[in-house]
């Protein structure tokens, strides 16, 4: 039966005290903190960084299909997946397909993933969601947002949560919404949309998919609901039955925010960090109607857990946004005068993607020393064209040497300029990102990750920058 | 192979004002210096026979022919990043020697206070240009990676550094053509706003407008023109693979393209003991940890050791050898095709007694060495000259 292989979930590093945003705008407070998307970041970036440490200590040859479900795809035309399986250097032959428009997208995906497991076209699917959404200036929504990404591979061999039931309806209701033009989520009265959008599909999705079973509230362990906000997440809870204290799912709105389409997704995560052996977990999504899964925790479980990079692993990793101004200038809201040189160019993104995106260096075959990037002729011994290519994402580096640019062109100054060296060999040239400028020596332990450097023409160039490990 | 010591000489040159020329265009500028230079020589024109047009930002020989209005002769545009300047001559220097032509006009020059902002870019070419690898690394940036890499390695400060930008500005003060003529105190560099960290405002040259030129023939033609010519007596040049920021066999603590052009040039000029032999230094000084690195890399002193000679003022307008008499870049200036022509100048005035300001002035001056590197360390392009008294 089709479930679970893997998971792995992304939060970035950034949190901005609500308060904050207060004390700009006044109105109705929203208490707790927001995870918010560094200025390199956004809705690919994020499912490349879940995406890939789901994939940890996964053959990239059996992702079958890849799945990206987002409501904020950088791209209306030019499929946003194909960018993530290309970062994430999976096999040509994979189907990707952008999961979009709706809050509910990555549980769509997640029945359009089982299907083709279960239909036998696909082995597994990676599903990875993520979103990156902004209320309007000064409104709630803006206090409840937050950004991140999370992703499951859906199988049927080593699943480690089985996926028994689920159920779907749609509902057609102006709930939240944006216009092709629109740069900020639009919401009708949040009485209205609470009561007969979100409260009442998910409660008519769980009723559905437990009487049609025969289960009660009491045969789950846990219960993962989307979340309007902590107070109405509870009250959905008590309203289907579920002890809010010991069955209900931590909803992450204090401390991440409301993920959009990754949102539940993102509980799951957090629901299966704490899972064991023959758990069983209630999941509900929301967004157009809702989706309903039940889940049977097998065994693998404790063995997947380990290094794995979820929920737990990037909230305590943390640093505070230092301002309202910080989060503006970030999501370009607030624009500097730079002086940008730089350029796109399709041809040459083209040429150079197995680098570029897929962060593949080229191996000597004579000498063995690692070209990055890739040569025709090596650097080291100058044999020419006898190389294989070798990912360089995941590989651990050290900081060789740097420097902190405090007029160069970008939106986040100082750019830290680095130079590194691998631990299994070759050197990698990079900017460093979601670092502390006054917290970096020469020695210290980095790792790659996947960024948005610029645009121009119209074209977002992604590429790998280094960062601290965010656990050191 | 055949040597080309003292076989052509220089007889003519020039230089223009370097500054922030808001009001001059690089046509301005390349008649200043071609005109000075003329009037050196003695000659005009259209005694020129071909010419070598040096510049970054202005494409095909026309770039001399229109402001010089020159009559149809060969002239050749290079560019070869900061070493465009110095190719120039090399152009030049070969082109005589084979007897192609008598008597030759080499100008370098640059405007670069056109383009509305500050700094000279990331000096990428126009389209083509790869979006992602090694962007928004500006030459401060790149330089700090290195002085970054020397400080940790080696033990010395900061203030070793500001010394050198101390003494650069103390050259440039007494130069009236320089670009930056103020005396800065050790403080004033230490204290002064970061640029790119650990290279504050004084590590680093200023962006300016300039041009020089120079008039050579071969050594038998010299002494119908002048008496006090100089010759060039070798001429290196090293173009590194690109690989120092890919390779990790590139420790970040010294030039490589220097080290290797440098032993082109001592070979050629029969020099074995440069603290002894050469008398001036006119080298790439960009930021200080440019000039800093040269001191190792020409032989001035051991790999590690630049900080005792710093302290002990070796390389000072009245020590040991001097480095940048000047003003060097850091005060004098760098446009980025003029400067290699530029540091010919200073040597070529230094020997002939006449540096303007007696203060300036060095005392005996017989061998001097010009040099450029330029891109990005570990990826230079680097240019090297040693001129001097014919005989020598």
């Amino acid at each position: 039966m089709a479930g679970i292989i893997s998971y792995g979930a992304y939060i970035p590093i950034y949190r901005l005290d609500r308060s904050l945003i207060w004390l700009s705008w006044g109105g109705l407070p929203v208490a707790g903190e927001s995870a918010i998307a560094n200025f390199d970041e956004d809705s690919i970036t994020m499912a490349v960084e879940a995406g890939n440490n789901c994939l940890q200590g996964i053959d990239r040859e059996h992702v079958d299909a890849l799945f990206l479900a987002s409501t904020t795809t950088p791209y209306k035309e030019k499929q946003c997946a194909a960018i993530v399986a290309e970062a994430l250097d999976l096999k040509r032959g994979v189907r990707t397909a952008d999961f979009t428009n709706s809050l509910r997208s990555a549980t769509i995906a997640i029945q359009a993933a089982m299907d083709a497991v279960s239909a036998g076209s696909a082995k597994t699917v990676l599903v990875t969601a993520a979103d990156c959404r902004m209320g309007h200036p000064s409104t709630v929504d803006e206090r409840s947002f937050g950004d991140g990404a999370a992703a499951v591979l859906i199988g049927n061999t080593n699943v480690i949560a089985t996926i028994a039931e689920s159920h779907t309806h749609f509902d057609d209701i102006m709930y939240q919404w944006r216009l092709d033009e629109d740069r900020f989520v639009r919401s009708w009265e949040d009485r209205f949309i609470i009561e007969h959008g979100y409260q009442d599909n998910v409660v008519e999705a769980v009723k559905d998919l437990m009487a049609k079973h025969s289960l009660k509230p009491a045969d789950f362990t846990k219960a993962v609901f989307f979340a309007y906000d902590n107070r109405r997440h509870q009250a959905v809870a008590r309203k289907l039955g579920f002890d809010s204290q010991t069955q209900l799912q931590d909803s992450l709105f204090s401390n991440v925010g409301n993920t959009g389409a990754a949102y539940t997704l993102m509980m799951l995560v957090g629901a299966l960090e704490d899972a064991k052996a023959g758990d069983k977990i209630l999941l509900a999504s929301y967004g157009d109607g809702a989706d309903a899964f039940v889940l049977n925790v097998d065994k693998g479980i404790d063995k997947i857990r380990k290094n794995r990079r979820g929920i737990k692993y990037h909230l305590d990793s943390r640093m505070p946004l230092p301002s309202y101004t910080h989060y503006l200038r970030y999501r370009g809201l607030l624009e500097g005068s730079f002086f940008f040189e730089n350029q796109s160019a399709a041809t040459i993104q083209w040429r150079d993607r197995r680098w570029n995106i897929s962060c593949r260096g080229a191996k000597c075959l004579s000498c063995g020393n690692i070209n990055f990037p890739p040569q025709r002729v090596c650097m080291y011994c100058q044999s020419k064209d006898q190389f294989e290519e070798v990912r360089l994402a995941d590989r651990k580096a050290k900081l060789f040497t740097f420097s902190k640019d405090s007029l160069g062109p970008t939106l986040d100054p100082p750019i830290i300029l680095c130079i590194l060296d691998f631990d299994e060999g070759g050197r990698f040239y990079a900017q460093m990102t979601d670092r502390d400028p006054d917290k970096i020596e020469v020695g210290m332990p980095l790792e790659l990750t996947f960024r948005w450097m610029h645009s121009d023409r119209g074209i977002r160039n992604y590429y790998w920058k280094c960062r601290p490990l965010r656990q050191s | 192979m055949e040597s080309i010591k003292d076989k052509v000489a220089i007889v003519g040159m020039g230089c223009s004002q370097f500054g922030e020329l808001w009001g001059r265009s690089a046509w301005d500028l390349v008649v200043d210096a071609a005109y000075e230079a003329f009037e050196d020589a003695g000659v005009g024109p259209k005694d020129i026979q071909a010419a070598w047009s040096g510049t970054v930002g202005f494409q095909g020989g026309q770039s001399l022919a229109y402001p010089l209005k020159l009559d149809y002769i060969p002239i050749t545009r290079v560019e070869n990043l900061c070493g465009t300047g110095l190719e120039t001559v090399r152009g030049a220097t070969y082109a005589l020697i084979a007897k192609a032509y008598d008597l030759v006009l080499c100008v370098g020059f640059e405007k670069t206070k056109d383009r509305g902002v500050g700094g000279l870019g990331s000096g990428e070419p126009m389209g083509g240009t790869q979006p992602v690898f090694g962007i928004q690394a500006t030459p401060p940036g790149r330089y700090a990676m290195a002085a970054t890499k020397y400080l940790a390695t080696y033990g010395a400060e900061k203030k070793h550094l500001a010394m050198i930008s101390v003494k650069s500005h103390h050259n440039g003060a007494l130069n009236p053509k320089a670009h930056l003529r103020r005396e800065v105190t050790l403080e004033q560099v230490l204290n002064a706003p970061i640029i790119a960290w650990p290279l504050g405002l004084y590590d680093c040259c200023g962006v300016t407008d300039g041009a020089a030129a120079a008039i050579l023939c071969r050594i038998e033609d010299a002494p119908k023109f002048r008496n006090d010519y100089i010759t060039v007596k070798a001429l290196g040049n090293s173009a590194g693979p690109g690989c120092g920021k890919m390779m990790t066999t590139y420790d970040w603590v010294h030039w490589e393209e220097t080290y290797r052009a440098t032993q082109q040039v001592y070979q050629q000029a029969g020099i074995k003991n440069p603290r002894k032999e050469i008398d001036l230094v006119e080298c790439h000084d960009c930021f200080s940890i440019a000039e800093l690195m040269c001191y190792e890399d020409m032989g001035f002193c051991e790999r590690g050791k630049a900080k005792y000679d710093i302290e002990a003022g070796t390389f000072a307008l009245d020590g040991e050898v001097a480095f940048n008499a000047g003003g060097g870049l850091k005060s004098f200036g760098h446009p980025i095709g003029a400067s290699g022509i530029r540091e010919i100048y200073e040597i070529y005035k230094q020997i002939q007694g006449k540096a303007e300001e007696p203060s300036r002035q060095l005392k005996k001056v017989e061998l001097g060495i010009a040099h450029n590197q330029g891109g990005h360390p570990g990826t230079f392009m680097c240019s090297m000259g040693i001129f001097g008294v014919p005989g020598r």
